[in-house]
């Protein structure tokens, strides 16, 4: 990370929600253009550290900045796919509509969505083969489906860094595939994705950065140089590489 | 007086105009804010909020003395408010959940509101009874300005609801995802829980306290049965109310001595339950047709499949054989053979059969998933 701007940095970040602390004291600076996942077992705070860092639940203590500014100051700059289970599919609306949420914010209070913001949400369906679906009740999407509009209200934001938690949780090999390509993508173009993940068999095929995350940070860097088993012991616990051998 | 008569009578008769306006325009405002409600999983919320509402009456009556409509209105609008606000600060600071929260609001409020209620009767003033009528409501109380009151409110209702129905709609389905937008949702959540409060307060005139989560809740659920657009589901949950309110009033006005409020409800209930059985998406009785029309389709499949394997053997798709060597296999009858060339998928000839072009491309693909997502 020497020369390259740092996307996210994250300072003394300290979350709980009871007396027990979620996240115990967190640095982290995330360089601009990385794809990076953050591992750990169940209950580590991954997925709150996503959204301590998008304001969505307010921290203790610590303070969080998006290239180098407060993130209320920066909020257009960064888009967020939440985790498929945290809204009602049964909602009256079509996919379509669901993609078009993603203009909101740029609009701003009050103001409609109009032909331009039409277009730009077809657009992230095209991109993320779900267009002949655009008129489809969320409903009767399937799981993996319910995540590419996801993805592709996200996508709509046209932002720089990318928050997602846990977007291919309950997805089939297609959908995998097709995401991964979509995260691939916007790394080339020189945007920063964050990805809470789960698999870490495919950490190395599909990121360039990993975060082990804990309640308190272990590592965060390389994939390269850091994913290794004295860093997955540590943060899950148990010897890793005896444990993939047996 | 019959039905017909109270239906000519309504434009000519004042107070019956009246009280038909005020109850339509209640049923709309509560259709279209119930919607929200529901669909925010708070179905429970207008219970507890118009529960609520009941020491607040009580309590501006003790102090004023009076029992003009607007003071003891504004009483309720305080102590529903209240309730309401509660239930948000337990929710959100302590483990309890919604429902626990709702319950607990809905019977500590009323219980106080019927204990002061008591206490008002006890009291040596002649002013005192008629109080009882904001329990179960009565519709023959509302008088003109109670009704462009309403009009009034609910035309406000409507403007803002234009005015945010992006934010509103995006708060609905995803109320984090609003937040990271840069969207003050706690804002919008005291708009939408503020009219809803506005909603139940103008209804306890009318329909009274006990009943009044119906008004909320009937239309709206009546309504979504029919529509996957949440604007549609609105202007239904709108239309069903005021419909329910004119007929409800016109059926009490007609039977002597049938209260308002529980024949508006009953009117509203009944929407739900055809709403319920006759919606050709989600009814129950399309739903079971659909279900045995599909059952039969995968039979005549499963004949057609059964066909195809023997046909595909051939190298003449189309040659004919005997109807006897489908004996084997008992997913066939004459009817279905019959239903199978009416569908120009076999030619039936005597005693023999044969696969039409059309009816092999169909067999050959047939529950193929790649092909069929890709037709979608």
């Amino acid at each position: 990370m020497e020369n390259k701007n740092l996307a996210v940095s994250v300072d003394d970040l300290t979350v709980a929600y009871n007396y027990k602390p979620v996240l115990w004291d967190i640095d982290l600076a995330i360089p601009e253009g990385v794809l990076m996942a953050i591992v750990g077992p169940n209950g580590a705070g991954k997925s709150t550290l996503i959204k301590s860092i998008l304001g969505i639940i307010n921290p203790i203590a610590g303070s969080i900045s998006i290239y180098g500014k407060p993130y209320d100051e920066q909020r257009k700059l960064v888009a967020y796919v939440p985790q498929k289970g945290s809204v009602d599919w049964d909602f009256p609306t079509t996919a379509l509509d669901v993609v078009k949420m993603g203009t909101y914010g740029s609009l701003g209070w009050i103001k409609r969505p109009k032909q331009k913001e039409k277009k730009a949400a077809l657009e992230a369906l095209e991109k993320v083969g779900m267009l002949a679906f655009k008129d489809r009740q969320i409903s009767q999407l399937s799981g993996g489906q319910q995540q590419r509009i996801f993805l592709a209200r996200a996508l709509v934001q046209n932002a720089s860094i990318y928050f997602m938690d846990e977007p291919f949780q309950g997805v089939d090999a297609t959908t995998e595939i097709a995401i991964i390509n979509i995260l691939k993508e916007l790394r080339k173009s020189g945007k920063t994705v964050i990805v809470v993940h789960h698999d870490l068999q495919t950490v190395p095929e599909y990121f360039d950065w990993v975060t082990f995350l804990n309640v308190k940070k272990i590592a965060t860097g390389p994939v390269k140089d850091i994913f290794n088993d004295d860093n997955l012991t540590k943060t899950y616990g148990i010897n890793y590489k005896v444990s993939v051998q047996q | 007086m019959e039905l017909k008569e109270y239906f000519s009578l309504v434009f000519t008769d004042y107070t019956l105009r009246t009280i038909t306006l005020g109850t339509a325009i209640l049923g709309a405002i509560c259709g279209m804010l119930g919607s929200f409600a529901v669909l925010r999983k708070q179905s429970l919320l207008g219970d507890a909020i118009s529960h609520a509402a009941l020491p607040g009456i009580a309590i501006a009556f003790l102090i004023t003395g009076t029992k003009e409509t607007n003071i003891l209105l504004l009483g309720a609008l305080i102590s529903g408010l209240i309730g309401a606000f509660w239930i948000r600060g337990i929710t959100r600071n302590t483990h309890l959940k919604s429902d626990t929260a709702l319950g607990l609001i809905l019977s500590l409020f009323f219980g106080f509101g019927m204990l002061l209620l008591t206490f008002i009767q006890k009291q040596p003033n002649a002013n005192q009874s008629g109080l009882d009528k904001f329990l179960f409501g009565q519709a023959a109380t509302l008088l003109a300005r109670d009704v462009w009151f309403m009009a009034i409110v609910t035309g406000i209702c409507l403007i803002i609801l234009i005015l945010f129905w992006k934010e509103f709609k995006l708060l609905l389905f995803d109320a984090d995802y609003t937040k990271t937008l840069g969207f003050n949702t706690k804002f919008i959540d005291i708009l939408i829980t503020s009219f809803i409060v506005l909603a139940i307060v103008l209804g306890l005139q009318t329909v009274g306290v006990v009943l009044m989560s119906a008004m909320l809740l009937a239309p709206a659920a009546a309504a979504r049965q029919w529509t996957n657009s949440l604007s549609v589901m609105v202007i239904l949950a709108a239309f069903f109310g005021a419909f329910a309110g004119v007929v409800g009033t016109g059926i009490s006005a007609s039977q002597d001595n049938l209260s308002t409020g529980p024949v508006i409800v009953l009117v509203a209930a009944v929407f739900v339950i055809f709403s319920f059985i006759f919606s050709p998406s989600r009814g129950l009785l399309f739903r079971q047709i659909r279900f045995i029309q599909n059952r039969k389709d995968l039979q005549l499949h499963k004949t057609l499949a059964f066909m195809y394997d023997i046909a595909k053997t051939h190298e003449d798709k189309s040659h004919p054989h005997a109807i006897k060597i489908l004996n084997n296999f008992h997913g066939f009858t004459r009817k279905s053979l019959q239903k199978l060339e009416s569908k120009n998928y076999i030619e039936l000839d005597g005693q023999m059969w044969s696969m039409t072009q059309n009816g092999y491309h169909f067999a050959a693909n047939l529950y193929n998933q790649q092909i069929n997502t890709n037709n979608d």
